[in-house]
């Protein structure tokens, strides 16, 4: 699947192929008073078999660019521009029966408060066999149970008090648990999160993500974590995109991302992520407000709100450049 | 300003409380006793930060709820300014409602949302007659000015869905402040708030404490964040409904005792890769809280701690005073010293 585009391509890693393609992909939202770009021309590689975290504050687009890969943008959002390439194959031009076989086998998603992806009405032993025949049709119900029981043990749950519970019986950090069993059910290659742990306190996050942990080691599941709190996305993840306004602002090693932050936006954000290490007062917010994307965009998006923004920032729009192998900034001051 | 002096003036002070609540299990069996408070031992003094931290169901809220008044402890007693809340008069009864205001985690379900800025904060301000209907617009502006939501005219008839949750956030505690309150109590007040934007309402908050002397109650799970609004202030660390460690809150951070504020610390994410992959490992046996039905014997964190010994079992464990911080262990000189960090990789 490597190809001769991979070396133009903006996000590209050296060592590692990427799973995935994504190319000037857009999605628009038709809003009664206008048109909302919440993916505005994103080019990104995930790297395969990585943890890859993708960091930005709300509304800047980070699940809509996840939702774009599953193609499950709901109206009035449309993707408009763009490709999704898994395997060579374009994601955007499946029938919909190739895409409910492309769901689930090939990339899985854990949504946001997945507690609530659960049937109330159904135990969970229920929900798991249908899910599965759903797809398939080569086990029996009882050789689906030995696989789920298999799922459940390795996400640390007790699978024979779990399977015949109902969502109700469950505590939230369960719940989460039983979702990330179920994203395993079909062994996709690519597994989304999108902010997995909100809804939960530290430890039970932490004890989350260490389960995530191992299920990547052991099964080298390509993982993407969609999150706002970056200090989560240095503790589990290998790469590292900030997103800001519907643009992919910096990719790179998460340790590059981190010692040296090439965009403005990137650097503050860094800053102002609350430490139980450090001198307190280091620490700043990021001054102004999130961008307006129904405006007409005009030169670079962070402009507004970066300390060192020039003219040229606020006429032209930076084009993404490569700084080493593993990282990438769209920053005209970025050198 | 250090709260620990003397002469300094105690806002609440609560003695040996406990809070139950009861379940109902049908018509003719007794109702279920659960205890969500038990034995507390607080204290607020005037202008002082407490933090209270603990993961859901510890108690937390249930303590600030207490302390607002919106609960009555089944057990013990609770002073406010040295008088007793059941016993005060009317008056009396309405300065302390009032000197205690909350800032609530939802910020959209705390405002109505038919209700622009002016309103929502001009009306209380109209009925406790802290303003007049001449000066009233004058007195808004001036509360969104203290909170940073400024130009204050660009604000004052918004309503709360054309905010951010920052801004709404901010509208909160401008409403809060107009009461003129003496403690306040924020219940997570930044935990629905993006990352990049936390900083800013806590060091409002931590800025409001030191300018007015308004005390605050913190309430959090993160610790990260109990840090830049605590400060100098005090820390209690609650765990099933009691406190088990308190003392200084920079010192109870740096040197944690009991087992499971350490476990708590180490579960903190920390925005610094290598920092982060040096980190010591979780030591809990089991990350669920026991059933508050049928609650643990002896130490109440006995079933997820990773030190238990048969006294722990059986023997409630007495807080003890150890440097700065009281702790509620029984095996804590026996533990081994803490570390955040691994040793062997420490330091390159």
């Amino acid at each position: 699947m490597q190809t001769a585009e991979n070396i133009l391509a903006p996000t590209q890693t050296q060592d590692v192929e990427p799973i995935l393609k994504i190319r000037d992909l857009c999605v628009d939202y038709f809003l009664p008073n206008g048109i909302l770009r919440a993916v505005n021309h994103v080019d990104l590689d995930v790297p395969a078999g990585k943890i890859t975290g993708l960091v930005g504050e709300s509304g800047s687009g980070k699940t809509t660019l996840t939702s774009a890969v599953l193609r499950t943008v709901s109206n009035p959002g449309k993707i408009t521009n763009g490709s999704i390439l898994f395997d060579g194959e374009d994601i955007l031009s499946l029938s919909p029966k190739e895409l409910r076989e492309f769901r689930w086998r090939e990339v899985a998603m854990v949504f946001q408060a997945a507690q609530n992806s659960l049937n109330p009405t159904m135990t969970i032993q229920e929900q798991f066999i249908e899910t599965y025949l759903a797809h398939k049709k080569d086990m029996t119900n009882k050789e689906i149970l030995d696989h789920v029981k298999k799922l459940l043990r390795a996400v640390r749950l007790d699978a024979d008090r779990v399977l015949k519970a109902y969502p109700h019986e469950m505590s939230g950090g369960m719940k989460q648990r039983i979702m990330i069993a179920f994203a395993q059910l079909l062994e996709p290659e690519i597994l989304f999160l999108d902010e997995p742990t909100t809804a939960l306190d530290v430890i039970t996050q932490d004890y989350i993500f260490k389960i995530l942990k191992t299920v990547h080691e052991v099964k080298e599941t390509t993982m993407v974590l969609s999150t706002h709190d970056i200090a989560v996305v240095a503790n589990l993840c290998d790469y590292m995109v900030v997103m800001y306004g519907g643009n992919i602002v910096e990719f790179g090693n998460i340790f590059d991302m981190f010692e040296e932050p090439m965009h403005p936006y990137t650097q503050l954000l860094i800053h102002a992520a609350p430490s139980l290490v450090g001198d307190i007062q280091e620490r700043v917010a990021i001054p102004g407000s999130a961008p307006d994307l129904m405006k007409e965009r005009k030169g670079c998006i962070f402009a507004d709100r970066c300390p060192i923004a020039d003219d040229k920032c606020r006429q032209i729009e930076p084009e993404s450049r490569t700084i080493s192998t593993e990282h990438s900034v769209a920053c005209h001051k970025a050198e | 300003m250090n709260s620990q002096k003397k002469g300094v003036e105690q806002l609440v002070e609560l003695n040996n409380v406990d809070m139950n609540f009861y379940k109902s299990n049908g018509l003719f069996k007794k109702p279920q006793e659960l205890n969500a408070l038990h034995n507390i031992n607080f204290k607020i003094h005037k202008g002082e930060i407490v933090v209270v931290v603990g993961e859901s169901g510890s108690g937390k809220s249930t303590l600030a709820n207490v302390i607002a008044g919106l609960l009555n402890p089944t057990a013990g007693t609770y002073q406010f300014k040295g008088k007793e809340i059941h016993s005060m008069t009317k008056e009396e009864a309405k300065e302390y409602r009032n000197s205690i205001q909350i800032i609530q985690q939802d910020s959209y379900a705390a405002l109505n949302p038919m209700r622009t800025m002016l309103k929502s904060l001009g009306d209380p301000m109209l009925i406790k007659k802290y303003a007049t209907k001449d000066n009233l617009l004058e007195e808004v502006n001036k509360y969104l000015e203290t909170v940073d939501l400024t130009p204050t005219d660009q604000f004052i008839n918004k309503y709360p869905h054309q905010m951010s949750g920052g801004q709404r956030q901010r509208a909160l505690i401008a409403r809060a402040l107009s009461m003129k309150p003496e403690l306040i109590l924020a219940d997570e007040p930044v935990s629905m708030i993006d990352v990049s934007l936390r900083v800013s309402i806590l060091n409002l908050l931590a800025r409001l404490n030191e300018e007015r002397t308004i005390a605050i109650l913190y309430i959090t799970h993160d610790l990260a964040t109990a840090r830049y609004v605590g400060r100098d202030g005090r820390i209690a660390v609650m765990y099933l409904g009691e406190i088990v460690e308190t003392g200084n809150l920079q010192e109870v951070l740096s040197n944690p005792q009991h087992p499971y504020l350490q476990a708590l610390l180490t579960a903190v994410p920390i925005p610094d890769p290598r920092l982060s992959r040096k980190r010591t490992e979780l030591g809990l046996n089991g990350t669920e809280l026991p059933d508050i039905a049928n609650m643990p014997s002896g130490c109440r964190f006995h079933t997820r701690c990773m030190y238990c010994k048969e006294i722990c079992k059986t023997k409630r464990p007495k807080p003890v005073q150890r440097g700065s911080s009281t702790v509620a262990c029984h095996l804590v000189d026996e533990l081994p010293k803490f570390e955040l960090f691994k040793k062997e990789v420490r330091g390159d």
